[in-house]
């Protein structure tokens, strides 16, 4: 594009195809067009809805304060697209530019973006998997048909895995009196995410409201009765729970298998793409004419040692979207790169809990402000001598604080001055990470290492 | 129908916003805001004062009417 005009056509009369219909399609989708993209956007999306938020379907949903199908995602703009909805992309041609459908369609584009987001991890035994009851939580008729046997009043709730999502579920299902039993396979709640000593504040918060928490345990089998309904579940450490309704959160996979043969670098830990959110293929050559953002992306960070985060956050899905998009109708002087400060929030047992910059790359934590035992306080993550992450109990107020620390590439541990004297320690311990070299649940942040063709990588089921 | 979503990032807590569209905002234990992701025409007034209110902006609501397009799987 040397002043040719070949980028003012693209913008006058090209063809965008943006496949995965959900935050990161539409919030591209809307940018494109705020951005003065005139051309044919085409937006394609095997889910049959309309894009909607998953966040309320872990809450609000199964609370039973919303309903699952009034989740829709407000239009902050009109996006004026052909959309292909319930119809999933099966392949894609690089060489002609082509998306093929699951219909046999294909669909011709200048350039695509790449957003189909993660799925559920299903549970491993099949036959156990599709017994009645047996449930994962991922999209908008996940959520509906659980919040209705919720409804139902059942006798006991087991849920699998006690990350984010798992927690949150069991949070709401307490709030709803139901008898919950959390199996994890770590040491504590949102060990993966946190570490073990804010894990240990999860789990405390998980005992007070009921919970019966077993860490330390492996789900072996479940069972089902005559009628093919789920009745019981075995642990390793031989006792069994009698249950009906299991929830299985044992973290996310990437939507990247249409890729496969496709010479794009795509695999399990993701899409490869380049700070301007370019996809590599798998020579690590970068595209000029293939973007991906979102859940199923993976980029390199400055903040973070240009290693290649993928990040299962919905402000990075909103924020790497709308650079994705930017980028794509744009000279490649114009271009801007994806380095937000990563952020999260969750709530669950009554307690807000947000985070910025990246906790788990952490080995160290200094509760600065706050107490562990009063399950309020901020826990900032030291890495090599800097600030690397920081998370709020209940004190979100101050992350922006945090927030400049990581930015500002901050000593750690933080002058005293900034830490509160009554807070526990102020001193920094081991965060007491598990070895990452052993999976868990569902790490929401997932290091993929440097090479951007780097394909290879053996998944051990976390049970 | 508006929709609605909340950028809880950016959310610091402050309650503007229950204060003013108690129907759709309430606060869940000390800071965790819980909202209602639809809410009745009725209520759009109501609802655009609330997130103009917002000292952050977190509170995104449909700038356009629920477009025809948005729901459709025809070419
Ligand atoms: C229950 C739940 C609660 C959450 N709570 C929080 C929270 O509190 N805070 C937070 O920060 N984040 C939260 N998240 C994470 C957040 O929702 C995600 O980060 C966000 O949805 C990512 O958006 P995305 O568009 O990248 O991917 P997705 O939302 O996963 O969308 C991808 C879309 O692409 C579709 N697709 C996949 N393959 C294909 C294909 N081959 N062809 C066509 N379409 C395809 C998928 O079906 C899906 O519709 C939560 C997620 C869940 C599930
Ligand atoms: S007014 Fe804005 S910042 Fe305050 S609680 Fe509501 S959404 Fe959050």
């Amino acid at each position: 594009m040397l002043g040719d005009g070949s980028l003012e056509r693209l913008k006058r009369e090209g063809r965008i195809v943006v496949v995965g219909a959900s935050l990161a399609g539409l919030r591209a989708a809307e940018t494109l067009r705020a951005e003065g993209f005139e051309g044919s956007l085409t937006m394609i999306g095997d889910e049959p809805h309309e894009p909607y938020d998953r966040p309320p379907l872990s809450k609000q949903v199964l609370l039973g304060r919303a309903a699952a199908d009034r989740t829709a995602l407000p239009r902050l703009r009109s996006v004026d697209a052909t959309w292909r909805l319930g119809v999933p992309a099966t392949g894609l041609d690089m060489a002609a530019g082509r998306v093929r459908l699951a219909d046999g369609d294909e669909v011709p584009y200048d350039r695509l973006l790449i957003a189909t987001g993660v799925r559920a991890r299903a549970w491993p035994r099949e036959a156990e998997a599709e017994l009645d009851g047996v449930f994962v939580l991922r999209t908008r008729d996940d959520s509906a048909a659980l919040a209705r046997r919720l409804e139902e009043g059942p006798k006991r709730v087991l849920v699998i895995g006690a990350g984010f999502t798992g927690s949150e579920i069991a949070s709401a299902c307490r709030e709803r009196g139901l008898a919950v039993t959390v199996a994890e396979r770590g040491a504590a709640p949102l060990v993966g995410a946190l570490g073990g000593v804010v894990g240990a504040v999860a789990a405390e918060m998980q005992r007070e409201h009921g919970v019966d928490l077993r860490c330390g345990v492996m789900v072996t089998a479940l069972e089902g009765d005559a009628s093919g309904r789920v009745r019981a579940a075995h642990l390793s450490d031989g006792s069994t729970v009698e249950t009906d309704i299991v929830i299985v959160s044992l973290g996310a996979i990437r939507n990247t298998e249409w890729l496969a043969g496709s010479g794009l670098g795509a695999g399990p830990r993701g899409i490869a793409c380049d700070a301007g959110c370019r996809a590599f293929d798998i020579r690590g050559i970068v595209t000029d004419d293939i973007y991906a953002a979102g859940d199923v992306a993976r980029s390199p960070h400055p903040l973070f040692g240009y290693q290649f985060l993928s990040l299962e956050h919905w402000g990075n899905a909103a924020s790497q979207a709308r650079i994705a998009a930017h980028n794509m109708i744009s000279e490649s002087t114009d271009r801007i790169p994806h380095m937000e400060v990563p952020a999260f929030w969750s709530s669950q047992f009554g307690v807000n809990i947000k985070s910025v910059g990246v906790p788990s790359l952490g080995t160290e934590v200094l509760i600065s402000q706050g107490a562990l035992r009063d399950h309020r306080f901020i826990g900032v993550y030291g890495y090599q001598g800097r600030v690397i992450g920081a998370v709020a109990f209940d004190q979100a107020r101050w992350l922006p604080f945090y927030q400049e620390l990581i930015e500002t590439t901050a000593a750690f541990p933080p002058p005293f001055p900034t830490v509160d004297r009554r807070s526990d320690g102020q001193r920094p311990v081991d965060a007491d990470f598990p070895d990452p070299s052993v999976p868990t649940h569902g790490p929401t942040v997932t290091l993929g290492g440097y090479s951007p063709a780097d394909r290879r990588m053996t998944f051990t089921p976390a049970h | 129908m508006v929709r609605i979503a909340v950028d809880l990032n950016r959310c610091q807590g402050y309650a503007q916003c229950a204060f003013l569209a108690p129907e759709i905002f309430t606060l869940h234990g000390e800071e965790a805001l819980l909202y209602a992701p639809e809410a009745d025409e009725a209520q759009r007034a109501k609802l655009a004062q609330a997130a103009a209110a917002c000292p952050v902006q977190a509170i995104l609501v449909d700038a356009v009417d629920v477009p025809a397009e948005a729901v459709s799987d025809a070419r």
